[in-house]
């Protein structure tokens, strides 16, 4: 179980997160929302240890993100960047298997190997595993990254905007295999999302943010209504009830 | 397997065509004939010039993977970071305070200033790094220009520019038995580089990445610099500054071969040695019987090289 204990975080003189005291559920897909700037990849990054809070602490499994071992903490869980760019040309098969680099610090075992080729299957990119990666789009390339931090084998897997620049087809599959992760290898994933719609479809539960403030959390039915999610985002949504599911319209 | 086959000949050919040039007459047919003063030319100048040239060359370019990888930035080298030129700086700063100063203790001298200075080049690469990718080797161009006018100025003060034109121009010819050794030094460092290869590979994805994945990023750039700096500083002190091969080298495997460290260390090293075997060859039959040194011809041909990869249109948009 994942908590944080009154986080702040301070650039320069801008307070971008303030006093974040929350306990995360597990084994469920769970959203990041809120408009550019709300704190939300701030907040993800001192959860995975990439920055420290200024204020605050995260506890992961009973223990301060501090105290972990850093190695040990990449045995339970995982964070990808926002559109992680490499000026590495390394192939598909080699970004994938350094996934298990924590597990095997090199030493690669016929387990590393399965779990490779498993993440690979799962991810459906088997056939582009002898590819370099600056030579795939934009979601190959994605999903390769995507298919590195499944074949960690981590039970907290933490993704900073996985659908950005994805057409419909991409993030759709995106999704449907997190929601995969979690029925199947009962992972516990936090995702920022910024389509509000995609959150409706496909997330079990939402952390939303505005100037720093985690302002409302719950499961998914429960935030997406019109006057939580206009605060959120300072425009007018109306949502509407589709096949049991809420869709949110906000085109003007 | 083939390919490795294949290198292997190629190596072998050119350390023959290494062994049987120069001005003592020495030739292949003759190998089983040969008098006292013949074996003595081929075991304390031949075989040791092509030893060295052999391991600086590889471990140069071993020294260039490292640095490319460790700044995210492949027009990074021990020449284009200004590394060779702290080296030099070092150098002459153990003569002038220990004019005695066995080699060893201008290796230590040459390690000591380059590593402070490589380690201020990252610092500003640091800061820079985000106007550009050019401005990193620009910058590491510039420091190495100023830290050489330094090197000069006190070399005139305390007239040693005699001394110092031997690291001024890398050069093979004053290699003999007995004042090279050192050089086999670099041959451990290029194991260590291959235990942490795919944490140089890692850490050249990004701080992110490389914390996501349970490595300490800080210290394995520490340990890559630490390798850099002992490979350069040990090539300075024993045959002079060998320009632009750990530039030039890595880039060209990868265009075959990609970035991952672990797969392309032996080609690295492997080309590394060629291209200086190759290059010293040339040196030797220009202007036979005279010699070149060979940081002029790889000046020239890495510079044109450089400028080739700098022109390069990226692989993806």
């Amino acid at each position: 179980m994942i908590s944080t204990e009154n986080i702040s975080k301070k650039y320069r003189s801008e307070l971008v997160l303030k006093g974040v005291s929350t306990i995360l559920p597990t084994g469920k897909i769970i959203a990041f929302i809120g408009s550019n700037g709300a704190g939300k990849s701030t907040l993800l990054n001192i959860i995975s240890r990439l920055i420290p809070p200024s204020e605050g602490s995260v506890v992961i499994d009973g223990k301060k993100t501090s105290l972990w071992n850093t190695g040990d903490l990449a045995k339970t869980l995982t964070i990808l960047g926002q559109s992680p760019q490499s000026e590495t040309r390394i192939t598909v098969k080699d970004l994938v298997s350094f996934g298990r680099f924590p597990h095997s610090n090199g030493e690669t075992t016929p387990d590393d190997e399965r779990a490779v080729a498993e993440a690979l299957n799962i991810t459906g990119i088997e056939t582009l595993k002898d590819r370099y990666i600056d030579e795939l789009s934009g979601g190959q390339r994605q999903m390769a990254y995507i298919a590195m931090s499944v074949a960690q084998d981590t039970k907290y897997i933490l993704l900073d905007e996985p659908l950005n620049n994805l057409d419909m087809g991409r993030s759709v599959k995106i999704m449907k295999l997190m929601q995969k992760l979690v029925k199947e290898k009962s992972k516990t994933i936090f995702v920022v999302v910024h389509d509000i719609n995609f959150v409706s479809f496909y997330a079990d539960y939402v952390l939303a943010l505005k100037d720093g403030i985690l302002k409302y959390q719950g499961e998914t039915e429960s935030i997406m209504r019109p006057e939580i999610l206009s605060d959120i985002y300072d425009i007018d949504i109306t949502v509407e009830n589709y096949r049991g599911k809420k869709i949110c319209i906000y085109y003007k | 397997m083939p390919a490795f086959f294949v290198q292997f000949i190629v190596l072998a050919m050119l350390a023959l065509c290494s062994l049987f040039i120069g001005v003592a007459d020495l030739s292949p047919s003759g190998i089983f004939r040969m008098n006292s003063e013949q074996i003595d030319i081929l075991s304390i100048s031949r075989i040791p010039r092509l030893c060295s040239v052999i391991v600086a060359g590889a471990s140069l370019s071993v020294a260039g993977l490292i640095m490319q990888r460790i700044t995210r930035n492949r027009f990074v080298s021990p020449t284009t970071a200004g590394t060779m030129e702290w080296c030099k700086l070092g150098v002459m700063a153990a003569i002038i305070c220990m004019p005695e100063a066995s080699s060893a203790m201008r290796v230590f001298g040459a390690f000591a200033v380059s590593l402070a200075g490589t380690f201020f080049f990252m610092a500003v690469a640091g800061k820079v790094q985000n106007r550009g990718i050019i401005l990193v080797p620009l910058v590491g161009i510039m420091m190495g220009g100023v830290v050489n006018a330094c090197s000069t100025f006190f070399a005139y003060k305390y007239d040693i520019i005699q001394n110092m034109a031997a690291w001024l121009q890398g050069n093979f010819s004053l290699v003999i038995a007995g004042n090279y050794e050192l050089l086999y030094f670099s041959v451990p460092l290029m194991f260590a580089a291959y235990f942490y290869a795919d944490r140089f590979t890692i850490a050249g994805m990004g701080k992110n990445t490389a914390t996501s994945l349970g490595l300490n990023y800080k210290s394995i750039v520490n340990i890559g610099l630490v390798l850099v700096t002992v490979i350069s500083s040990i090539t300075v002190v024993g045959v002079g500054n060998i320009p632009f091969v750990g530039l030039v080298v890595p880039n060209i495997i990868s265009i075959f071969k990609g970035d991952s460290v672990k797969n392309i260390l032996w080609d690295t090293a492997w080309f590394g040695a060629a291209l200086v075997l190759l290059c010293d060859i040339a040196c030797r039959v220009i202007i036979y019987p005279y010699e070149i040194p060979i940081g002029v011809v790889l000046s020239i041909i890495g510079s044109f090289i450089f400028l080739g990869l700098l022109t390069r249109k990226p692989r993806h948009a």
